[in-house]
């Protein structure tokens, strides 16, 4: 690629990020630092809000290394044994992560709420985010590590067991060291989802518990203390960019080089006694992967006391929220989001996949910048910076913009692995067989482009249905989003505001699924993070 | 002494192994010669113990070793990738197996030292060339002592030369640590260069089992012959006065001919149709077409295809198949 198509490329992603990332960071800098007396002082010596920060910091440490422990033993059954129904299980190992914060959060409800299935009323306490987090971040760990440990080598653990060692042995001073730098990989990224968790949090900690996020809304939307408010948000981030720096030092020392082998050829089928151990790890894991989607589901059609689709008809006509165009503007704001977010990624997948060097991981690692950042802080960020030069506050653009900021890093990340797979070989093999330069992009290059870019838009799609972090702040209150919807619903007491909220999110988690059933048909066979 | 009866494996519906026999003797060496997908790698998975067989039993000493783990059996193996631990350097790949006998500078050094390798504690593995990764896969599995060794293709991502080299050592190495072993492998040659008894797994099912002179002189089969690299096999017919090319009155057969009993014939001989010639360095290798088949046969002068040339068949090139 020449320096000029680099330049290209890279325009429009570098403007996109400048305008609608850095410049709402330097705004929020800019208000935490020209308070009067100066806010940082001020955040920094009130034990309440100190009291906040710590608790995000041991939630996500305990989240993490709940999440891992729980996630191990599916991610080997599901990474190293072949059973009929494998992909199947794999597909719904992944169901968590894909559905909404607000989805989780009232799913939650219905199962350990003040009214819940289990009879135990959980709301408010630490225990139901601890498992709300752990619920939605097992597919991290099945996907990372299992994507790393269903391609080890089984030989080596074979040669351990035929050097004398024990099962747990092998596993403990073999498998386990191999796995580390996924582990470390798949444990930051948890880490990070749930230090900067948010609709979870605001849904399932009442009123006593706050995470950072949540704090951060709180003195956005109801104290109006916005030097507090970034400050918090600048701590955060301080946070998160620290996490990743001694995460990618980590990499660096303790990658292993070493040869991977095709899934298939690693996978095996459980012999005698390992079926039962196989069955009870699966059977485990789908009652606490499925159960409490199952469990919204069920509850959204028996609300009103007997089976029936009562809460759905009421959707159709509450007066305080209008659900009908809660949809629309969902679909809308996708849609509108996921033509920013390949617009704004495809171009940088491409520059990231073709070049390497110092330049294309400074721009990779700009690019997920906003990821790490929280949807809050983007949200935030929004609503005190984009008021000048064109006040964009109060038009319809600015919900999907922000929508595809947060959704781009994932359209980046679905890409670069599947471009780096079109080798230079390929290109030379067509060639050699007679293709033009264009002849060889439209029959090399373009099929694959537009499969990423199918995947990519699945990913931006789905990432901008369930997204509320940033909404939240931006959303006016005539015109909510799906998950906006949701939140107001629980916000108001009764039984059938509650099922209305359970039946609205059965109606986002299906189209969710929807856009993400595309994406797993799309899927080019091989490794990937997402 | 190893002893395996009626062993069968089967992956869901693919039958894998079938009703193997097969015994190793202390201190012998066992080869297991099968082409790829014969089922060789399932059989040492299934004396390792990493592999459940459906039927047939693993005795050691008369000892069923059905419910002793692979880690409890004491048969080290070598793998065909070599599986050295990437983690690791060299002496602690070498170390694992030694466990909390190790002693610094102790055992691990002698077994480097052994194999030609001494003084590579802290390389490593991925910094080997192939024939060292070999070395110290084979110093690694020894170093525990094992009771038996398993070789899968040990010498199989090697280069040729280095293969031939390396299969003379290995067989020097099992005989001064005096430790039987099943050598599983697809190259005749290699066989042959380490083997006191070679097995033909075909199919899985071992088709033959013997030392190897006899294996060689009569190999019974076709699928037999085709394993041991004895390709030109011809139609013939057995008569009164012996065996002749062709199917004509008689009893029909197939028969191996031996190429380095075959000769040019200065006149007469068995006629035969050049097709093709290529030079090999010894001479040019013709392969001719001659009722029955066709026979290759190394010619000091050059032939150009389509000629006709005059074989010289002895009695002794031909070794008859069963079936």
């Amino acid at each position: 690629m020449t320096r000029r198509a680099a330049i290209t490329l890279a325009a429009v992603p570098v403007l996109f990020l400048l305008a609608f990332f850095v410049w709402p960071v330097l705004s929020i800098l800019a208000t935490g630092l020209t308070e009067e007396g100066g806010a940082f002082a001020r955040v920094l010596t009130d034990s309440g809000l100190l009291g906040v920060v710590w608790f995000t910091l041991w939630q996500a440490v305990v989240s993490t290394v709940l999440t891992v422990l729980l996630a191990m033993p599916a991610t080997w059954v599901l990474a190293r044994f072949d059973f009929p129904g494998r992909s199947l299980a794999r597909a719904i190992a992944t169901v968590p992560f894909v559905l909404p914060t607000v989805v989780v959060g009232t799913a939650f409800l219905a199962l350990v709420g003040p009214s819940g299935l289990l009879g135990v009323d959980l709301h408010g306490t630490v225990w139901v985010i601890l498992a709300a987090h752990v619920f939605f971040n097992i597919a991290v760990v099945v996907r990372i590590v299992g994507g790393v440990w269903g391609h080890l080598d089984p030989q080596l653990e074979d040669a351990a067991r035929s050097l004398g060692a024990s099962p747990w042995k092998t596993f403990t001073r073999v498998t386990l060291p191999l796995l580390r730098p996924a582990l470390a990989a798949a444990s930051s990224i948890v880490f990070l989802f749930t230090l900067t968790s948010f609709g979870t949090v605001l849904i399932l900690g009442g009123p006593r518990i706050a995470t950072v996020e949540v704090e951060i809304y709180r003195r956005t939307a109801q104290l109006l203390d916005l030097p507090a408010a970034a400050v918090l948000a600048l701590l955060q981030m301080v946070g998160v960019v620290a996490a990743l720096i001694a995460y990618s030092r980590y990499q660096e020392r303790h990658t292993v080089e070493q040869t991977l082998r095709p899934a298939r050829e690693t996978a095996r089928r459980p012999q005698g006694r390992e079926r039962t151990l196989v069955a009870a790890i699966l059977g485990g894991t789908g009652l606490l992967v499925l159960g409490p989607p199952g469990v919204l589901v069920w509850r959204s059609l028996t609300a009103s006391g007997g089976l029936g689709i009562q809460a759905y008809q009421a959707l159709g006509s509450d007066t305080l929220v209008d659900v009908g165009s809660a949809v629309g503007n969902s679909l809308g704001y996708a849609l509108g989001a996921t033509v920013i977010a390949l617009g704004v990624g495809l171009p940088a997948a491409v520059l990231i996949a073709a070049r390497r060097g110092r330049l294309s991981r400074w721009f990779d690692t700009l690019l997920m910048l906003p990821l790490g950042t929280s949807a809050v802080t983007v949200g935030f960020g929004f609503l005190i910076a984009l008021d000048a030069p064109v006040d964009l506050r109060a038009s319809v653009v600015i919900i999907p913009i922000a929508h595809a900021l947060v959704a781009t890093p994932f359209v980046v990340r679905a890409s670069v692995p599947v471009l780096r797979a079109v080798r230079e070989r390929l290109r030379e093999a067509a060639a050699m067989l007679g293709a033009s330069p264009a002849r060889t992009f439209r029959t090399v290059d373009l099929p694959i482009v537009s499969r990423v870019a199918t995947v990519g838009a699945a990913f931006a799609f789905a990432v901008s249905l369930g997204e509320f972090g940033a909404t939240i702040f931006l959303a006016r209150p005539g015109g909510p989003t799906i998950p906006i919807a949701i939140y107001r619903f629980l916000g108001r007491p009764g039984v059938l505001n509650f099922g209305q909220a359970m039946a609205l999110s059965v109606i986002l988690m299906v189209i969710t699924a929807t856009a993400i059933m595309a994406v797993e048909r799309a899927r080019l066979p091989g490794p990937g993070a997402f | 002494m190893l002893e395996l009866q009626n062993i069968s494996a089967r992956f869901g519906a693919l039958r894998v192994l079938t009703d193997v026999d097969l015994t190793v003797g202390s201190s012998e060496i066992v080869a297991v010669l099968g082409a790829s997908g014969s089922g060789k790698t399932t059989l040492l998975r299934v004396v390792a113990g990493l592999h459940r067989p459906d039927a047939g039993s693993v005795r050691w000493d008369g000892h069923d070793l059905a419910d002793t783990p692979p880690h409890r059996r004491r048969f080290g193996m070598v793998f065909q990738d070599f599986a050295l631990f990437p983690h690791l350097d060299v002496g602690e790949n070498v170390a694992f197996g030694l466990g909390e006998l190790d002693e610094p500078g102790g055992r691990v050094g002698e077994e480097l030292e052994r194999v030609g390798l001494g003084g590579y504690e802290r390389r490593k593995v991925n910094e080997l060339s192939g024939g060292q990764a070999q070395r110290v896969a084979l110093a690694r599995a020894l170093a525990p002592r094992p009771r038996l060794l398993l070789l899968d293709e040990p010498l199989g991502s090697l280069d040729r030369a280095l293969r031939r080299e390396l299969a003379g050592d290995l067989r020097t190495a099992l005989r001064d640590a005096g430790i039987p072993a099943i050598h599983v492998t697809h190259d005749p040659d290699e066989a042959f260069a380490v083997a006191d008894r070679i097995a033909l797994l075909h199919g899985g099912e071992i088709i033959r089992f013997g030392p190897p002179e006899r294996i060689w002189h009569a190999p019974g089969t076709e699928a037999a012959a085709r394993l041991l690299g004895l390709t030109t096999i011809v139609n013939v017919t057995v008569g009164p006065e012996g065996v002749s090319l062709g199917h004509g009155e008689g009893r029909r057969a197939r028969a191996i001919v031996r190429e380095e009993a075959v000769r040019i014939a200065a006149d007469g001989g068995v006629g035969g149709v050049v097709e093709d010639a290529t030079f090999r360095g010894p001479g040019h290798m013709l392969r001719v077409k001659v009722s029955g088949g066709d026979i290759a046969v190394v010619s000091h002068e050059r032939v150009e295809p389509g000629q006709t040339v005059g074989l010289d068949i002895p009695q002794e090139a031909f070794t008859l198949l069963d079936g």
